[in-house]
């Protein structure tokens, strides 16, 4: 048990590590530094001053180790365009994308489940049939016009929540939250629905899969012989069992949550570290383009970690090192 | 003085199919006395589990009960088989290996289902667990284990041990060795007959191994095709079966004295007919050496309680 959890820490860091090489090669090769530091009309010592104190003529591998060990201390770089420390930029937006992400992830996991088991359990029902033929919309519209729709109804036509932006956030010091303020919730639920949308559809379909085929599964039969009532049936063995797979998609789609974000914070003005990033593309602000890279790469790495902690809570088989798949 | 536990009378079950309605269990009638291991045999298709499905209430839809009925201690029951199931009729399976849920230990199932029936609490729901563990011979310190540290043979026993843990007036057995290493079955097959033979409890064995249904059995029905075949005591339907399926069922069995050695194992001719495709009259014309007329076009009743065949009813 130990062992598995070193082994994957072990496998983490060594992902993380090729994650930074990406971002530094980027932050190397992809236009050049000097220039967009120093513009057209520097003169060549300048140039050489600069080039020197970047480090630009050490060999390679001692760049790579620089970059991995400033990038350790939270040192990315300034900003081409503002000037300021990349650490500093991503550490004053990333509160609200991190709120987002965490407001849709937890919209797409519930109602996913929940839709996902209420509709594997009642297969015939009308209702459940209803909430399977409209998923199949939020999975085939593009999630930007869901937005635009979003905003359509409930900001331009019902004028109940705001269109774009954070409303009042709430400074705590090192973390800003739109959590503590009504306008900071408000504005949370249009963005969020559209984050968590495709999510919550995709979800939804695999549980309601993965439900359908542990309810044909012996164990369930057995249970039901026993006379247990059909909640523990349900939720004490069938949901257990589905578990897994969910949480495996469920974790990854955790991650392109952040990564999609980007499209949302664009739709909705929402002043974090995505659309920073369309912000930096649009100028080849290379600094924080690494640096988003190397967040999201983090962050991927992380919640494939935990995701495979989880798996270990939930099979006991898997803390045995008994590596056979559910159901056997 | 036997007493009736559990009665079928002309119970069928259906199936709607794109070819129609089919019959995987047709007019059955039989009785179930208290303390008694009642064995039904057949091959597979010939509706043995889809009449224990259908007693315990368990029918998997679009099957479905459609005629008959299934009275239990002088109680009609078909209309509520959800009051009975767990308390007073409990089930083994096939494959111990799938019965379990993986992810629970076994002492959690066992408190778990003790707790649905029974007015315990819950340290006194653990104890029953533990003791019942102990009767099928398996190491009470082992409640907090999963289904997997164990072998086949022993999950078989927690699934008894689950089976028996409410106290059942009926349990029904669905093959419950099928799946097991031969030298287990009879531990397993022994073990079940003792418990409930001490506690009185019924069984309803379902197997397709006749020589199971002999050691094992009180009597047998022998269902063929939906339909009940014969049905009797165990000894007198093995020493003089009345049903020509019956005969060649038995001949049919492998012996492994001496004598047989090299020998051909008989078999019947042809394969049980399709339920779509049944044939008119007895469903075992088509196979049976002795058929005649009158089976190819009228189905036989009943004959004294014993075998449905026309045969019988000749000879009387």
């Amino acid at each position: 048990m130990l062992l598995i959890i070193l082994r994957r820490l072990g496998q983490s860091i060594f992902v993380l590590f090729l994650v930074a090489f990406i971002s530094f090669m980027i932050f190397r090769y992809v236009g050049n530094p000097v220039d967009n530091l120093l513009g057209q009309e520097a003169t060549t010592e300048r140039r050489e001053a600069l080039i020197e104190s970047l480090g630009l003529n050490d060999p390679l591998h001692v760049q790579y180790f620089d970059f991995v060990v400033r990038a350790l201390q939270f040192d990315f770089g300034v900003s081409y365009r503002t000037g300021m420390p990349v650490a500093e930029m991503i550490v004053q937006r990333l509160p609200a994308t991190i709120e987002l992400a965490l407001v849709s992830a937890v919209f797409a996991i519930l109602l996913g489940v929940v839709a996902g088991v209420y509709t594997a359990i009642n297969r015939r029902g009308f209702i459940a049939n209803a909430i399977l033929s409209s998923s199949l919309i939020g999975v085939s519209l593009p999630t930007f016009l869901i937005g635009v729709l979003l905003i359509w109804i409930f900001a331009v036509e019902l004028k109940w929540l705001p269109s774009f932006g954070r409303g009042t956030a709430v400074d705590l010091g090192f973390w800003s939250t739109g959590f503590l303020t009504i306008s900071g919730l408000k504005s949370l639920i249009l963005p969020g629905i559209m984050l968590g949308l495709y999510q919550m559809t995709l979800i939804m379909r695999l549980t309601r899969a993965e439900m359908l085929e542990v309810l044909r599964q012996d164990y369930i039969k057995f249970a039901k012989a026993r006379g247990l009532p059909d909640r523990t049936v349900y939720f004490g063995h069938a949901l257990k069992n589905t578990l897994v797979p969910v949480i495996t998609i469920a974790g990854l789609q955790l991650g392109s949550i952040v990564a999609f974000a980007i499209i949302t914070e664009t739709v909705f003005q929402w002043p974090g570290v995505g659309l920073m990033f369309i912000n930096a593309v649009y100028f080849v602000d290379i600094p924080v383009m690494s640096a988003y890279l190397l967040l999201v790469g983090t962050l991927f790495v992380l919640i494939n970690l935990i995701v495979d902690l989880l798996y270990l809570l939930i099979d006991p088989r898997l803390r045995d090192g008994q590596l056979r798949r559910a159901g056997s | 003085m036997t007493e009736t536990l559990l009665e079928l009378k002309g119970l069928e079950v259906t199936f709607k199919t794109r070819r129609g309605v089919l019959k995987a269990v047709d007019d059955l009638s039989l009785t179930v006395n208290k303390g008694e291991i009642l064995g039904i045999v057949g091959e597979s298709g010939a509706g043995k589990s889809m009449t224990g499905a259908a007693i315990i209430g368990l029918i998997d839809p679009p099957g479905r009960v459609s005629k008959g009925e299934i009275w239990f201690e002088q109680e009609r029951m078909d209309e509520h088989p959800q009051q009975l199931r767990g308390k007073q009729i409990s089930m083994v399976f096939q494959d111990p290996l799938t019965s379990l849920n993986p992810l629970r230990t076994v002492g959690d199932q066992l408190v778990e289902t003790i707790l649905a029936h029974m007015y315990v609490t819950k340290a006194q729901a653990r104890q029953r667990a533990q003791d019942g563990l102990a009767e099928v011979g398996i190491d009470p310190d082992r409640i907090n284990a999963y289904p997997h540290a164990f072998s086949g043979g022993m999950r078989q026993r927690v699934v008894i041990a689950l089976a028996l843990a409410t106290e059942p007036k009926l349990v029904i057995a669905d093959e419950p060795t099928t799946a097991l290493d031969v030298s287990v079955q009879a531990q397993v097959l022994d073990l079940l007959k003792k418990l409930c033979r001490e506690r009185g409890t019924s069984v309803i064995l379902i197997t397709h191994d006749m020589g199971v249904m002999a050691q094992t059995s009180d009597r047998i029905a022998v269902m063929y095709a939906g339909r009940l075949a014969e049905i009797g005591d165990t000894r007198e339907v093995l020493s003089n079966p009345q049903h020509p399926y019956t005969q060649g069922l038995m001949a049919s069995t492998p012996s492994v004295d001496a004598k047989s050695f090299g020998s051909e194992l008989f078999q019947i001719p042809g394969a049980m007919p399709k339920l779509d495709a049944l044939p008119p009259g007895c469903a075992f014309n088509p196979r049976c050496s002795q058929a005649h007329e009158r089976c190819r076009t009228s189905r036989p009743p009943m004959v004294s309680g014993r075998a449905a065949c026309w045969l019988m009813e000749d000879a009387s």
